[in-house]
């Protein structure tokens, strides 16, 4: 055992990837279309939001090109709006808020608490249809002419003052909200009812409390983004003013309803990540992780506390002051529980038998950039230095940091370690190491002086800027190609391992969870006999003395 | 030096003689932001530097090589204690800090002279209340407290002084106000923070920090002929405004003279301030605010009065301190414009004064 890895893979001579899976249960196109399994729904949701991720990251290309130089050559200061507005709707509403929980936690929560699917297949599917609905919608207004309004759509511009396809990238927005809304009401159903025999909360992997903490959100608050954007649509057409200072509306008023979604929406990016993270620690480790109950309730405080922080958006638009106070606060509060997961994930790894596999490099990756990311929140959090650094640089970093940095590290983590079960074939390990370690540093040479240059005043959105900010521009743009290499280089080896990668037996990481302890790729009915949970969560003695016992039998 | 390129060159004097981390300190304020700036950006080095330490030492003493079997440990209810109380103690004492910091950005002193600005797609307009005039610029003496009143004509703008570290959303239908004292002579970037549309990235300017003197040379020299309350003179004559706001015994309308800053009953109950939000209100949604005693036939002035006009006229209520003063007013309105004999400044009080 003196070996430096914990892959534990079949005699490749005479292992066969099981006749029967979700995969070859059935075929043709329609059969995928039509599918009510959970697993089946997650990869053609991990196949669509990977093109939605190549079509935002093709964007932000773009925008890092224009900002080579200080003048504006590339593209008129229009297209450059519309092409960072684009850039930010797809990235939010059709890769963040999707991806981990869409396709990992579609394939593996069922999987986790021993069911044979989520409780509401068929809503499922009806998710990912209109997720597809939505996400097309928004490639037709691309297509179309664009619109320049910035994600945020903040009004009275998006209601009276710009003429792109507000109305049509509103819808698209509207009808992906209802895809979440639904995936987060069947998570949390299927959590409530689903659970196998023994599976009590408290044994439940924390990957599922990151879930539920996050459904939570999904529910709660994308109805009221939905809203908002019902109202933008009616005041644009109708003109009813609830947003016109000239009618007796408020313009801030938009402000309020969209961060009370987009605020918490941060969380619902980010909770699933971390659960990824604590599974990725736990196995690669050997040990439960470190204060399972903090871990779990800080997900729970997050979702709580991140309701009530959303006005942290909008200090200098004129809020009163004492509101500014609350809202402070608040957001100090919501920073501590994050600060708890990443030691308690630090400490899992204190006397564990630490092997250096790829989703361990990503979850290092994660802890060191979201630490990064989570503190200069805290900058942000604090009203007297949001002053200086709101609309800079500064909060282009610091949510790239939380959001590319902290979701799409633990994005990658996940992918590659439930890859095996996922496709019953091992990517391959070298290349992917090597991928890890170029997107880190193209990360940190793409967005580190991104905080700089918001440091250094230069505001965000700007399609020309003054020359002495060029310099950081450049490094910006030169990182920003390292990234894109890192990002592409999964892409080409996960797809080549799918023919060619080795063949990976039920439980090649060694993992205790119930998705490991059935064949990969598993049976459309995720288990041949109900699963009774008769251990906790990361019970590694339980699971050698399983495979004692498998070996016994064996032998 | 000519063997380096342009941009590195650039780079090597601009950024490293002139900047560092932060823009040059040019306010009284700055100082105390970058102090908590600088706590925070240690503290977070700090904090990186215990997680990436653990992170490695860890790597290397337990890797599997080392430490073939891990040793399980449920948890330990100190070391949480301590990493939840020492993060939230940091984390308040953020919040603190920068709480001061805020209410000193925000809260203007008494004696601040006050600018207006108007933001629109995509210019700034200063207007000083000595009836200067300025687009995409900004004068300022140093050692006196500058009040600016932002408000916006269109959408969102943001008001960004890097090198004073202030900032202010100018927003449609509201007045917002942040004050600075600009301490070091020099030219400062002037930037739109928020997101305004196509020419958003150049609705930029300059601040130009002028010694005392200089800037009283550079009023001179800006002059325009006519005060911002002359304007307002102007136009609540031309709006007819004095038909009912004329002081008369039989007005239809409240004496303004003295209103501002008072206390004001309301028709529909309860009192108010009469601050510049409030009168801007009253001139543009006159139905929502009759003052007590009075019939609600005050027409809106919305659409008809540009946001500069609004302030115009607010600057001239502010000085109206007598009802000899619009008695005054009610002259004007015979008289070509520019050709009124009354004088900038209104007598202080109406006893001193003959009729």
């Amino acid at each position: 055992m003196s070996t430096n890895t914990i892959v534990s893979l079949p005699d490749q001579s005479t292992a066969r990837i099981p006749k029967d899976n979700y995969i070859t249960r059935e075929n043709g196109l329609l059969s995928w279309l039509l599918t009510s399994d959970h697993k089946r729904i997650a990869i053609l949701y991990l196949i669509s939001i990977t093109f939605f991720f190549f079509i935002g990251g093709a964007l932000a290309g773009l925008i890092r090109l224009e900002l080579l130089t200080p003048q504006t050559d590339l593209m008129a200061t229009d297209t450059y709006n519309k092409v960072f507005t684009m850039h930010g709707v797809i990235m939010v509403f059709f890769f963040l808020v999707p991806s981990v929980p869409a396709t990992l936690g579609n394939f593996f929560i069922p999987m986790m608490i021993g069911a044979k699917d989520l409780a509401l297949p068929k809503i499922n599917l009806l998710s990912w249809y209109l997720y597809m609905a939505g996400g097309l919608l928004a490639l037709y207004t691309m297509a179309i002419g664009g619109v320049d309004t910035g994600w945020t759509f903040t009004t009275p511009l998006s209601t009276h003052y710009v003429n792109t396809n507000v109305l049509t990238t509103g819808l698209a927005v509207f009808v992906a909200g209802f895809s979440s809304i639904l995936t987060g009401l069947n998570f949390i159903v299927t959590i409530h009812k689903m659970r196998a025999p023994g599976m009590t909360w408290f044994r439940l992997p924390l990957f599922i409390w990151a879930h539920y903490a996050a459904s939570i959100l999904m529910v709660l608050a994308t109805p009221v983004v939905a809203i908002a954007i019902v109202l933008v649509a009616l005041e644009r057409t109708l003109g009813i003013g609830v947003f016109d200072p000239t009618k007796g509306g408020d313009p801030l008023l938009f402000q309020h309803l969209f961060w009370f979604y987009s605020h918490p929406a941060v969380y619902i990016m980010i909770l699933p990540g971390m659960g990824v993270i604590s599974e990725v620690i736990s196995t690669f480790s050997r040990k439960r992780v470190f204060g399972y109950t903090a871990v779990a309730f800080s997900s729970v405080a997050i979702a709580v506390f991140g309701f009530f922080v959303w006005a942290h958006h909008m200090f200098i638009m004129g809020i009163s002051n004492y509101a500014v106070l609350v809202f402070s606060l608040l957001t100090m509060l919501v920073a501590v529980p994050s600060a708890i997961k990443i030691f308690n994930w630090t400490f899992t790894l204190y006397k564990g038998s630490i092997t250096f596999e790829t989703p361990l490099l990503y979850a290092f990756g994660f802890m060191g950039l979201f630490t990064i990311g989570g503190m200069t929140g805290v900058f942000l959090g604090s009203s007297g230095t949001d002053i200086h650094l709101t609309e800079t640089y500064f909060i282009v970093a610091h949510f790239h940091f939380v959001m590319v940095g902290g979701m799409l590290m633990a994005f990658l983590a996940g992918i590659h370690f439930w890859w095996p079960k996922m496709t019953g074939r091992m990517y391959p390990e070298k290349i992917s190491q090597l991928a890890a370690v170029v997107t880190f540093i193209g990360f940190n040479l793409t967005f580190f002086p991104q905080f700089i240059l918001g440091m250094l005043g230069m505001p965000r959105r700007y399609a020309s800027y003054p020359p002495e900010f060029q310099i950081l521009n450049v490094f910006s743009t030169a990182g920003a190609t390292i990234l894109g290499v890192g990002y592409l280089l999964p892409v080409l080896y996960l797809i080549w391992s799918l023919r060619y990668g080795a063949i990976a037996g039920d439980n090649p990481w060694q993992a205790t969870g119930l998705e490991w302890q059935t064949q990969s790729p598993p049976l459309t009915e995720n288990f041949t006999v109900m699963p009774v949970m008769d251990h906790e969560a990361y019970d590694y003695e339980w699971l050698e003395e399983q495979q004692k016992k498998e070996a016994h039998r064996a032998g | 030096m000519s063997h380096i390129s342009p941009v590195i060159w650039q780079f090597l004097v601009k950024w490293l003689t002139n900047f560092a981390l932060l823009p040059p300190e040019a306010s009284k304020i700055a100082p105390q932001m970058d102090a908590l700036l600088f706590f925070m950006v240690l503290v977070s080095l700090i904090g990186l530097t215990i997680v990436v330490l653990l992170v490695v030492s860890f790597s290397i003493l337990y890797n599997k090589k080392r430490h073939p079997v891990a040793v399980q440990i449920e948890g330990s209810t100190l070391l949480e204690a301590t990493w939840t109380i020492i993060p939230l103690g940091l984390f308040l004492m953020m919040f603190v800090w920068g709480a001061l910091i805020y209410f000193r950005v925000y809260t203007p002193p008494a004696n601040a002279m006050n600018i207006y600005v108007v933001g629109k797609q995509w210019m700034w307009k200063v207007e000083h209340p000595g009836g200067q005039h300025e687009i995409n610029a900004l004068h300022v003496p140093t050692g006196r407290a500058v009040q600016l009143t932002l408000i916006s004509q269109d959408v969102f703008h943001s008001f960004s002084i890097p090198a004073f570290r202030v900032k202010r959303e100018a927003i449609p239908g509201r007045y917002t106000t942040v004050w600075f004292e600009a301490t070091t002579l020099g030219t400062y970037h002037l930037f739109c923070t928020q997101y305004c549309g196509t020419n958003h990235s150049q609705m930029i300017g300059d601040v130009v920090v002028m010694t005392p003197e200089e800037y009283r040379k550079w009023l001179v020299r800006s002059d325009s002929g006519a005060s911002l309350a002359q304007d307002g003179e102007r136009l609540f004559a031309s709006l007819s405004c004095a038909a009912c706001h004329n002081a008369r015994p039989d007005a239809r309308g409240p004496s303004l003279a003295n209103v501002y800053g008072a206390k004001l009953a309301l028709a529909s109950g309860g009192t108010v301030i009469a601050d510049d939000a409030y009168l801007r209100e009253a001139i543009l949604n006159p139905s929502q605010h009759v003052t007590q005693g009075y019939a609600p036939i005050m027409p809106t002035y919305q659409g008809q009065i540009s946001e500069e006009g609004v302030i115009a006229l607010i600057e001239y209520i502010k000085n109206l301190n007598s009802d000899y003063r619009i008695e005054q007013t009610l002259n004007t309105t015979d008289m070509p414009p520019g050709s009124e004999g009354t004088a900038p400044k209104a007598p202080a009080t109406k006893g001193t004064v003959k009729p």
